[in-house]
Order: C-alpha cells, then structure tokens, then sequence
C-alpha cells in the first residue's frame, strides 16, 4: 500500500475517536457507560503491565489452539479426502462437533482438563480447526485431473502425487482457512477464560466490568483488537512467503 | 515401437454405456510422426490416455517397446491442449518435474533443460512463474517438460488447440524442428488436418464415435517442410483427401 492508500482509513478513525471524545465530554452519558478515549487511554498507560501480562496468557491459548488447529486440521483433511471409509464414519462427528455451541462444552472442558491452559487450548482448538479441514478438503480436492495425469505419466508414486502436486495446489486454500481460524482462535480462548480462569484479558473483561471499570474494558478490548490485527498480519505476511506465485499476491494492474 | 491392438474402451455413464473405442488398432514404428485427426468425442484422447497407461483399456492391448502398458511406464512425454504447469514452480522447475519424479539428480540435467528452453526462444525466462507467460510460452515450457528426460515416446493431445493462429504455426514449426533433431516417436492428436499434415509422417483418420480408423494416409513430402510449403498442390491434395473422408461421415458438410 502507497502513504495515500492508509489515508482514509486513518482519516475516519480519527474522526470517530474526536466525535467520541466530544459526545463523553459533553456529560450526556456517565463515565461509566461512555468513558471518553482520553480516558481510556490514560487507564491502558496506568495498567498497562497488568493488561500485557493477561494478554501475554490469552495470546499463548490463541497460538497454542491455532496450532493444534494446523497440526490436526490439515492432516485430518488428507484423511478425509483420501480415505473414503474415514470420511463416511468421521464427518458427521466433525459436523455435530461444529453444530454444538462452544460456551456449551467449555464447563464440561474445564470439568474434564482442570482450569489451567490445557482446557483453554482445547477449546481453542474446537473453535478453530473447522475452517482448516474445510479448507484443506475443498484445496485438495480441487487438483486438476490432467495435472494429476503429467505427474503420473511420469511415474510418479501416490506420495509424489501428494507432495509434488495435491498439497501444494491445496495450499491458497488452506491459507485461507488459517486466516479464519486464526481470529476464531481468539474467540475460543476469551471463551475458555469467561468460563472460568485466574489469567487472560477474558478474565480482566470480566473483573473490570464487576467493578464497572469501563475504561479498563474498553482498554482490555483494545489490546484484543490489536492482538487480533497482528495475528492476522502474521498470517498474510506468511502466506506471501509461503505463495509468491499465487493469483491472491500478484499487483493488481499488472496482466501477463 | 508401439503396438495398438484391438483395443476398445467403454465408459459406463448415467445413460448407459458408452462405447469411445471399438476394437482399434495401429503401430506406430520407432522414430516416426503419426498424427490422428478425428471429429470431437471420437475417443482420440482415451487412446492417447491408454498408450500412457493413464486409462486401462476394457479389452486389447497396447505394448511399448516390447512390454504391455498396465500402468503408468515413465517413458513417455505428454503435453495436453492445457499447458497443466505447477503454478507454484518457476519455469526451470517445471521443466524438471519428471526428473524430480524419477528422483534423479537435477545438476544433470540442468544444462538439457535450459537448452530446451532456448530451442523454443524460452532462454531468460527460466526464474518465470507460469502468471507471468503468455498461452504459447506456456505450452512451450509445457514442450520442455515433456522432453527433458528424454522419454523415446511423446504424447500430444490437441496440444496447440488453445493457442491464436500465428502461434500456433510457431510452435508447428519449433515442434518439426525438435522432432528432426531428437527423432522421437510422436502421437499427436489434433482436430486440425491442416497441422497433422504439415508435421506427420502418417496422419490416422478416426470415424465418429464409436472410434476406429477411417483410413491412414502417408505424407510423403519433404521435410523440412514450411507453412509456404503448405500451399502447394501436393500438400493440399493430402488434406483435401482427409477433408472427403470426413464429408462422406458426413462429419463435414460442403
């Protein structure tokens, strides 16, 4: 992106935060139901140790549950895709697994893993692998017949076939899912943390708006927004690594 | 030398069943150019897929250089009207699938794989993605791929179907050349008559489906041959005789 590009989303940002400003110092509402950005500002710099350790714990849930969510989601998705028998019998346990609200099966995570990280990872991971293995099937399923056909004219072995051809054409696709994944990673460790925990910005949501705290919420949500933002950079960053030839990185004017 | 015997296919569809091949047979001897022109759906692509070993037959047999194809041999170059390269491969990597496949050493065979791509004017372009090359430049690399490990046979299904007219003559012309200085033997299935003349040595006559052989005609005309060439009454007495072959199937209509 040019300097200009970042203008107009800066440019509205300021104006909601000056209009924001306005609106809570003009008195209408109680501090504590509309504090002003100054406000809020001022309380992130007073806590900001505090807010950085429990988001240290959230980012931990979120990473570790992300990961778990590759490691298990992609394979599970060759898995499917490759064996027929599998699919039939596992899909529509993955589908229930999905159907079944999250905040359901949290308290009986927590009953089952105890209140530490293990049960927050799990739920994390629940929350997150979906996308993966729906990505991962539908990228693996979508090999062209005739590639297929110029690797094995040549020889190659069913693993060739993998690695040589169906894993890298999967790949946009399941980068695709990760990016999604990765922001319901989030959500799956706030989850976990409103349930019950001693750590996390879900447990400092949760105290601060016992104490009507509301300037320590907004500035809790801030840290999330920019937790959120980072983890979704990390993975654009990654796949512009990982893709240098695909279609979603090339300039926009440029046509061969 | 590859041996086509008696070979039929059938597909089973949601119609029934449907009859591509019926019981065809052809040899093509080492080193020669036979080309197969045939109206759409006549099953000249399944017999292409069947001499690769990519489809088995529902009945006959073919044989390359001696040994019965039952799967996928290894020795044989194939190029399809799509160029069907790995996005995700530079130009030179494309070109060194099958060596990657048949996991042999890519130092070695750098130096053909870049020579390839300087007989097709390709020389710079190796470090290319396929996005950034036009149709034709794709389908030449596509070429490459199928020559770098030198398989004895190659198989060509409509390979320059996709491209405009001008290009298309190119790489007829950059094909003959390949073709005199390697000496493959070379299926090559084409819709066009005009193209199976210019580059073959025989040019196979399929009828609508079910397929078989209308008839094979010899193309004797001197080689190198050029598109002024093509011109000539000879040469125009060759496709007018395949273009009354097809108006008597009533495939083409005057």
């Amino acid at each position: 992106m040019r300097p200009r590009d970042y203008l107009y989303p800066v440019l509205t940002i300021v104006a909601i935060l000056v209009a924001w400003e306005l609106a809570a110092r003009a008195g209408y509402f109680a501090r504590y139901i509309l504090p002003a950005p100054s406000g809020i500002a001022v309380r992130f710099s007073q806590m900001h140790a505090f807010i950085l350790r429990e988001s240290w714990h959230t980012l931990q849930e979120t990473l570790y549950g992300f990961a778990l969510s590759v490691v298990i989601g992609v394979p599970l998705g060759m898995a499917l895709v490759s064996w027929h028998a599998f699919n039939r019998a596992v899909y529509p346990l993955l589908v229930t697994s999905q159907v079944v609200p999250k905040v359901a099966i949290a308290p009986l995570f927590l009953v089952w893993f105890g209140f530490g990280l293990m049960s927050k990872v799990l739920i994390t991971f629940l929350m997150a692998f979906f996308p993966i293995v729906i990505s991962a099937v539908v990228g693996l399923q979508s090999t062209e017949i005739e590639k297929l056909h110029v690797a094995r004219a040549a020889g190659a072995s069913k693993l060739q076939l993998f690695w040589l051809v169906r894993l890298p054409n999967a790949l946009p696709a399941i980068f695709g899912g990760m990016k999604v994944s990765i922001t319901l990673a989030i959500v799956g460790a706030l989850v976990g943390e409103f349930v019950a925990a001693e750590n996390g910005v879900g447990r400092l949501l949760l105290s601060a708006s016992g104490n009507m705290d509301t300037e320590l919420l907004f500035a809790g949500i801030f840290a999330l927004i920019v937790m959120g933002m980072g983890l979704f950079l990390l993975m654009e960053v990654l796949e512009k690594l990982a893709l240098p030839w695909h279609i979603s990185q090339r300039p926009l004017q440029e046509s061969p | 030398m590859v041996e086509i015997a008696e070979v039929s296919k059938e597909y089973v569809t949601s119609d029934g069943r449907l009859r591509a091949l019926d019981r065809l047979s052809l040899e093509i001897r080492d080193g020669e150019f036979v080309s197969i022109v045939g109206p759409s759906g006549c099953g000249k692509s399944t017999l292409m897929l069947i001499t690769a070993g990519l489809v088995a037959p529902s009945s006959g047999s073919v044989r390359v250089a001696g040994t019965e194809v039952r799967a996928p041999h290894g020795d044989v170059g194939i190029v399809f009207q799509d160029p069907t390269l790995y996005e995700w491969r530079r130009v030179l990597e494309n070109v060194l699938l099958p060596v990657d496949i048949k996991r042999l050493d890519r130092r070695q065979f750098r130096g053909r794989a870049l020579e390839l791509l300087e007989l097709v004017g390709l020389k710079g372009f190796e470090g290319k993605y396929p996005f950034q090359l036009s149709g034709g430049m794709r389908q030449r690399v596509a070429l490459c791929r199928a020559l770098v490990h030198d398989p004895p046979l190659l198989l060509m299904d409509e390979p320059f179907g996709a491209l405009d007219a001008l290009s298309r003559d190119q790489l007829n012309l950059e094909l003959q050349t390949i073709w005199q200085r390697h000496r493959k033997t070379v299926l090559f299935i084409t819709h066009s008559i005009t193209e199976a003349v210019f580059l073959s040595d025989r040019v196979v006559v399929m009828s609508p489906r079910p397929g078989r052989i209308g008839a094979v005609l010899t193309i004797q005309l001197p080689r190198p041959r050029t598109f002024d060439f093509a011109e000539t009454p000879e040469f125009g007495a060759y496709a007018k005789e395949i273009r009354r072959i097809f108006e008597g199937w009533g495939v083409l209509r005057s």
